[in-house]
């Protein structure tokens, strides 16, 4: 039990991460909204900075910021960071094209629910 | 090796790009400028591949540190010869492509959007090539995204309403994929300190036992297997295939699911090895049962499908389960037929669907029962057809039975009889689909006879056809051409050098 | 829309400082957080307040389509002439040491990074109000 309560301690940075996760995933499967789909992309794309951001950490250290001669600091990794500023952009552009495309099928279709969607496809 | 050779990888990508922008630009001005700059830099793309591919045949591999920095701060391109073959198949059918949507983009895209559609074209066709020269895991990452952002863009660009919704469940699952690729790569990551694909390789042994490394693996496999299409993770696939404009299906058919297949067994064979997979962690019995359930399945489910463009799409299912055999023998001769497979498959798959598009821009005939007696009337495209064809069943001497032959040698020498006799099955049913369409289009009597006769495409988009079906039967012939790149690159990966 | 005096009045004393930000924070990208992507980003957002609080006749008037389009071109070309000029001396894409060993100017190489700075800044700027506004503005369509 007390290994049990140590490990959430220790880790619980990683278990929001996957509960986060889950959401996102849950959202883009059973959410019947197209733009809450959008969101639900949104939120398991954000776990996934948040997984990189936190393995980055380290005890005690600071932001890496280039510091003059004869001083010196424990620096978190900014390489993670690095990739997660790609990543966000990449999610940013995946969320435009997304979003892009709801407006459209919107506007062939008038509706941003699959549901209606299917409503829409069968008739045709 | 010449000191212009060896700037030519950052070239390869830097370029188009800026090409891309200058179509933009110019085409905002006169809209007929943006299609002759795209096939300029998709021509000086393939020529840089072939430069590099001639460079490094006799086993040398090109390195380059961007900005100089070397790994594993910097980010590495390697050209080898795995990846230049790639990049030399894909560039040629992006080629080809690109000439055939001169007037076969006109199908689908409206006049106003013909700018963009060749803009995007372009930087998909840029994306893929960085997906193939990186040496970086995050990199591959970012570039599978830019070549994957765009391939939704244009599956979604059609004039098709529908194909807004096989572009949106494309991208709704092209996104998951990538997600738990850069999961794995984050546990990559963890693992050791670095994201060099060729670092990773030498350090990565020492954790092989870690849930870490496990986890990464599992993440990435199941990624990729999205991103490939690889049964039963396929469902974006035949929508996406069928509804998106003719030029796109060619492009992504070919060159996108060549690529990804290419990254996958790059990731797996490179950066986690042939030891991890058969020894640490064994997977390549799983991959291979799952793979010779995809050739039937998909093959049964081409069978079903009355949609040529559907059925060609049920049939990539198939092939890639080709692919993915490769994968599950894991030696030489498997994994020579598998890369060679890979080759063959874009160009019979292009050749194909090539034909589809052209008969649905003569006639707007979609449903394989409307081709009736259509060999009368577009004697060329329905030969080159048939010719494509007999190579998906796997008829000597074409291409496509070198590459079967080569999977079926593998899994021979491997003793899995079992999954030598799946993959001829695949052959026989792959027969049965494709000779369904050959019989309507030679054997079937004509309906529409109002439609005359003279229905034969452009010159423009003719040629690329020609030129596939002749290289579908021609590098079957040659086969020693291009089983000189190959048969180096399956060692390579084997852990040879 | 409503007139709204101190919306407006805030939002015009905002939108300089905000640009005025953005610029800090790219142009501290070479030796501290921030960067060209941050600061485009920050950048695009006096542009959404302009949004907000004028309309959308009058940013599109003050920076229309194809001066959008001109400027994600051009941030690109920044920086991708930076990385080739790198290899036309001899170094490999955008290794600045080699222009600062070539021409022998001390402290080029953090100049070359604030203009690849620049170069993205320009470029995200661009993008992100080109989303923004295409969101907002379908009805008035002008086609590519």
């Amino acid at each position: 039990m007390e290994n049990l309560l140590a490990f959430i301690a220790t880790r619980y940075i990683y278990i929001m991460t996957i509960i986060l996760m889950m959401i996102g995933l849950y959202a883009l499967i059973a959410k019947k909204n197209l733009v809450k789909k959008v969101i639900g992309l949104n939120i398991f794309q954000t776990a996934i900075f948040l997984f990189y951001i936190s393995f980055s950490d380290v005890d005690g250290g600071t932001a890496p910021i280039f510091l003059p001669d004869g001083v010196s600091a424990t620096y978190v990794n900014p390489i993670p960071h690095v990739l997660i500023l790609t990543a966000i952009v990449v999610g940013l552009a995946i969320t435009a094209v997304a979003l892009a495309i709801v407006v459209g099928i919107y506007e062939e279709y008038q509706v941003t629910g699959e549901d209606g969607l299917q409503e829409v496809m069968k008739r045709q | 090796m010449n000191a212009v050779i060896s700037q030519l990888p950052p070239l390869l990508i830097v370029v188009p790009i800026l090409g891309a922008l200058l179509a933009l630009l110019l085409g905002k001005w006169k809209r007929s400028f943006a299609y002759p700059i795209t096939l300029a830099m998709i021509g000086f793309q393939f020529a840089v591949s072939l430069v590099l591919m001639e460079s490094v045949m006799d086993g040398e591999v090109i390195h380059y540190y961007l900005g100089g920095w070397p790994p594993p701060l910097g980010i590495e391109l390697v050209i080898d010869s795995f990846n230049s073959f790639v990049l030399v198949v894909i560039l040629a059918l992006a080629l080809l492509t690109a000439v055939w949507a001169r007037e076969g983009a006109d199908l689908d895209i409206v006049p106003e959007k013909r700018v963009s559609f060749f803009v995007v074209f372009q930087l998909l066709v840029t994306g893929l090539c960085g997906m193939a020269v990186t040496g970086d895991l995050f990199n591959l990452y970012v570039f599978l995204e830019i070549s994957s952002i765009a391939a939704y863009t244009l599956v979604a660009a059609g004039r098709n309403p529908r194909s807004l919704i096989a572009g949106f469940n494309y991208l709704i699952l092209g996104s998951i994929a990538a997600g738990f690729i850069v999961l794995g790569i984050g546990y990559l990551y963890i693992a050791t300190g670095t994201l060099n694909m060729g670092e990773l390789a030498v350090m990565l042994p020492a954790h092989y036992g870690q849930a870490t490394v496990y986890a990464a693996f599992l993440f990435m496999m199941i990624g990729f297997s999205i991103k490939v299409a690889f049964f039963p993770l396929h469902l974006w696939l035949p929508d996406a295939y069928t509804e998106a404009p003719a030029a796109v299906t060619i492009l992504i058919a070919t060159a996108t699911s060549k690529v990804t297949a290419y990254a996958m067994l790059r990731v797996i064979f490179s950066v986690f090895t042939l030891q991890y997979v058969t020894e640490s962690f064994p997977v390549t019995e799983l991959v291979l049962i799952i793979a010779a359930v995809a050739i039937i399945a998909g093959a049964v489910l081409a069978i079903a499908q009355d949609n040529l463009k559907r059925m060609l799409a049920y049939s990539s299912i198939s092939q890639m389960g080709y692919i993915m055999f490769a994968l599950g023998v894991a030696n030489q001769a498997a994994l020579a037929g598998g890369i060679l497979h890979i080759m063959a498959h874009a160009v019979m798959k292009g050749c194909l669907f090539m034909v589809a598009g052209m008969i649905i821009y003569r006639t707007g005939f979609t449903a394989i029962r409307q081709l009736s007696g259509l060999s009368r009337r577009m004697p060329v495209a329905c030969a080159a057809f048939a010719l494509a064809g007999a190579s998906m069943i796997g008829i000597p001497p074409t291409i496509g039975f070198m590459s079967k032959y080569y999977l079926v040698l593998g899994a021979v020498v491997a003793g899995e009889y079992l999954a030598a006799a799946v993959l001829l099955a695949g052959s026989l049913l792959a027969a049965v689909y494709i000779w369904k369409v050959i019989e309507v289009m030679y054997f079937g009597d004509v309906h529409d006879e109002d439609l005359g006769g003279g229905l034969e495409a452009p010159v423009s988009m003719m040629v690329p056809v020609i030129i596939l079906a002749a290289s579908c039967l021609l590098l079957g012939i040659f086969v020693e051409l291009p089983l000189e790149v190959v048969g180096p690159a399956a060692a390579m990966l084997l852990g040879g050098d | 829309m409503r007139e709204n005096v101190v919306i407006r009045t805030v939002c015009r004393l905002f939108v300089p400082f905000i640009q005025l930000f953005a610029l800090y924070v790219i142009v501290h990208g070479a030796s501290g957080p921030g960067g060209g992507f941050q600061g485009g980003v920050i950048f695009a957002t006096s542009f959404i307040l302009l949004l907000i609080a004028f309309g959308l006749p009058c940013v599109r008037g003050r920076f229309g389509r194809s001066w959008i389009r001109a400027y994600a071109a051009c941030g690109i070309i920044i920086f991708a002439g930076v990385g080739l000029t790198c290899i036309l001396f001899s170094g490999n894409f955008l290794e600045y040491a080699a222009i600062e060993t070539a021409l022998g100017i001390p402290h080029l190489q953090t100049l070359m990074i604030d203009i690849v700075e620049a170069g993205i800044g320009i470029t995200v700027m661009a993008v992100m109000t080109s989303i923004i506004l295409d969101f907002v503005g379908k009805e008035e369509e002008e086609p590519l």
